[in-house]
């Protein structure tokens, strides 16, 4: 780095305090960013639960949320556990094929083979997620959950899971491989030359020493399925209501974001408010698991830092 | 690990566990490009005859069709067979010049500052946790952001200004990382060696640093761009779904893009709609895509190998 050197002492144009104080500014763009989104987010959801038609207690007990009704109930319940079900179907998906992908990636595939996989691994995580939700609604759906599952209506959980599961599989599988990858190649070695096989190493050393990160990849993936929209939008449905059963439709937090911004929501009005009072709700509990992902990664890193 | 743990049944035993795990490792890598693989022949097949213009269509077909009509240059219409693209085209094609006008300013500014300039102190390390942390916000919330700060409060209003605008701040966070990345690959020898011709601190970034990093900047930023293109969900606040049937021409007009218009076409419950959706999925597909060719091109051809 050149901090260290002694530079000379050449008088600034003043077109570098202009450049300098541009880029600085840039810089600070990022705090900027972070302030103005939970900035915005807190004030609307402060005049939401201001407004008299809405009480903490119902927000976080009732458990319909049918802000459009005549007599709506504001009841962040049913959005929650669809959003929590929903992501962990996709969980359920992501978590084997992400990591198994990664060993695969990592301990097994040829140079060459790499060089493939990778690059079709990038191309899927780039599919645009209304892509994806078209895929969910108009095959995933008919050919898969409506043919195996009977009883499964056209907008089911069970297949914006799927869909929202393929998405994430590149997610796992791109912070698994770095995982692994980051483990020392003298453990491999080692573990190779007292005998053990490929299958041995790979599940019992390099697996173990990696499991921080490939934790890490999992939250960061579960936090991606919660926070994910045009999926769970359009494959997903709308009910509003607590449901449990994955083959009917459920309704998410961000599809209901979309929902209700759909509607008629002029500036001030209560259902405008509930957006932001939803947002923040989706933040945080976004905001949480990336800082513990983040946490975790940072703390494995920190492992086999010569 | 225990030696019986290693040599556990006999040798053929532990061949057959060998190849059955490599058969699951090699099964999970290929559901995820199978997956890709049939979403893709799937839109094609589905679409490929809408995206052919009623011209080339009549030419294949040997028929003169009057008042021949083009997919990707005719506005939307109420009749699936009409509906053309033209608008939501060129609503995405002012999305990009206004995210590339702002991002490459922004995110190339904030990298230099923070590689180059940035004392390592408090300061500089916030900034740089709160961009992995604005990395790691679901979209829908920075559309929620956009929603009060470019339309209501700058006073936008629900324009492609705005949506353009919120989109930059949404891929600003990961065009910073990557171009901070290019910038670390140049070596340090360049700035000594600039250094120890007399050049300032600031002529030896501004032009040695920089100019050799542009390529690695440049790929970080079209790989922005072209998430930035695929997204739905902030967009939907900006009012690009409302039913705009002309095109954008001041950045105050209102606009739909792309991955909005094949949204609103996937609502749509007639099967001919299917038609029309998947061929703008796969001019959205087709634009992906070569933006990220390109991105390989360009980092390929001019990403100097130090």
């Amino acid at each position: 780095m050149t901090k260290n050197l002694n530079l000379s002492k050449v008088k600034t144009k003043p077109v570098e305090t202009i450049v300098k104080f541009f880029i600085t500014m840039s810089a600070f763009a990022a705090i900027l960013i972070s302030v103005a989104i939970v900035f915005t987010l807190l004030t609307e959801a402060i005049n939401f639960f201001r407004d008299p038609a809405v009480t903490f207690k119902e927000y976080f007990t009732a458990t319909r949320w049918t802000p459009t009704f005549k007599n709506p109930v504001y009841g962040v319940l049913p959005l929650v556990s669809s959003t929590l079900y929903i992501a962990l179907i996709a969980c359920i998906i992501s978590f084997p094929l992400g990591l198994f992908s990664a060993i695969y990636l990592s301990e097994f595939a040829s140079r060459r083979t790499r060089k493939i996989i990778k690059p079709i691994m990038e191309i899927l995580a780039g599919v645009p997620t209304v892509v994806f939700g078209y895929f969910a609604l108009n095959w995933i759906t008919p050919n898969i959950v409506q043919r195996f599952i009977p009883g499964s209506g056209v907008f089911n959980a069970i297949s914006a899971g799927i869909a929202v599961g393929i998405m994430i599989i590149p997610t796992v599988a791109s912070i698994s491989d770095d995982a692994l990858n980051a483990v020392p190649k003298s453990l491999r070695m080692g573990s190779l030359a007292l005998g053990s096989t490929r299958r041995i190493t790979a599940l019992k050393i390099m697996l173990p020493a990696a499991l921080s990160g490939i934790i890490a990849s999992f939250i960061l993936g579960f936090s991606r399925a919660i926070g994910e929209t045009m999926i769970v939008t359009i494959a997903g449905g709308q009910y509003p209501e607590l449901n449990l059963d994955p083959r009917k439709a459920m309704y998410t937090i961000t599809s209901s974001i979309v929902n209700v911004s759909l509607g008629d929501t002029p500036h001030g009005t209560t259902a405008y408010n509930a957006l932001f009072a939803l947002g923040i709700t989706l933040f945080i509990m976004t905001f949480i698991l990336n800082i513990f992902s983040d946490y975790i990664a940072r703390k494995y890193r920190k492992e086999y830092e010569q | 690990m225990n030696n019986s743990q290693l040599l556990k049944g006999s040798k053929k035993e532990r061949e057959l566990k060998e190849l059955a795990f490599l058969t699951i490792l090699y099964l999970c890598v290929t559901v995820a490009i199978v997956t890709l693989m049939t979403l893709i022949y799937d839109v094609i097949s589905t679409g490929y005859s809408r995206l052919l213009s009623d011209y080339e269509l009549g030419l294949i077909n040997k028929v003169t069709i009057d008042n021949p009509k083009d997919f990707l240059t005719s506005l939307d219409s109420r009749d699936p067979l009409k509906a053309g693209i033209g608008p939501a085209f060129a609503g995405t094609i002012w999305l990009m010049v206004i995210v590339i006008a702002s991002t490459f300013p922004l995110g190339a500014g904030a990298a230099i500052y923070l590689q180059e300039f940035a004392p390592r102190n408090k300061l500089t390390r916030f900034i740089e946790l709160n961009l992995t942390n604005l990395a790691g916000v679901p979209s829908v919330i920075y559309g929620l952001m956009g929603l009060a700060v470019f339309v209501r409060l700058a006073g936008f209003g629900r324009s492609v200004l705005s949506g353009g605008l919120t989109l930059t701040l949404l891929i600003l966070p990961v065009v910073i990382v990557a171009s901070r990345e290019a910038l670390k690959a140049v070596p340090d020898t360049i700035r000594q060696g600039a250094l120890a011709l007399g050049s300032t601190r600031f002529q030896a970034i501004f032009r040695q640093v920089v100019p050799s990093a542009i390529p690695g900047m440049v790929t970080g930023m079209v790989l922005g761009l072209s998430r930035a293109i695929g997204e739905t969900a902030p967009l939907i606040f900006m009012g690009a779904l409302t039913y705009v049937n002309y095109y954008p021409d001041t950045p105050l007009s209102g606009f739909t893009a792309i991955p909005i218009q094949v949204y609103n076409w996937i609502g749509y419950p007639q099967s001919e709609w299917k038609d029309t959706s998947s061929a703008g999925i796969i001019l959205l597909l087709g634009l992906l895509l070569s933006m990220n060719a390109l991105a390989l091109i360009i980092r390929n051809r001019f990403e100097k190998d130090w």
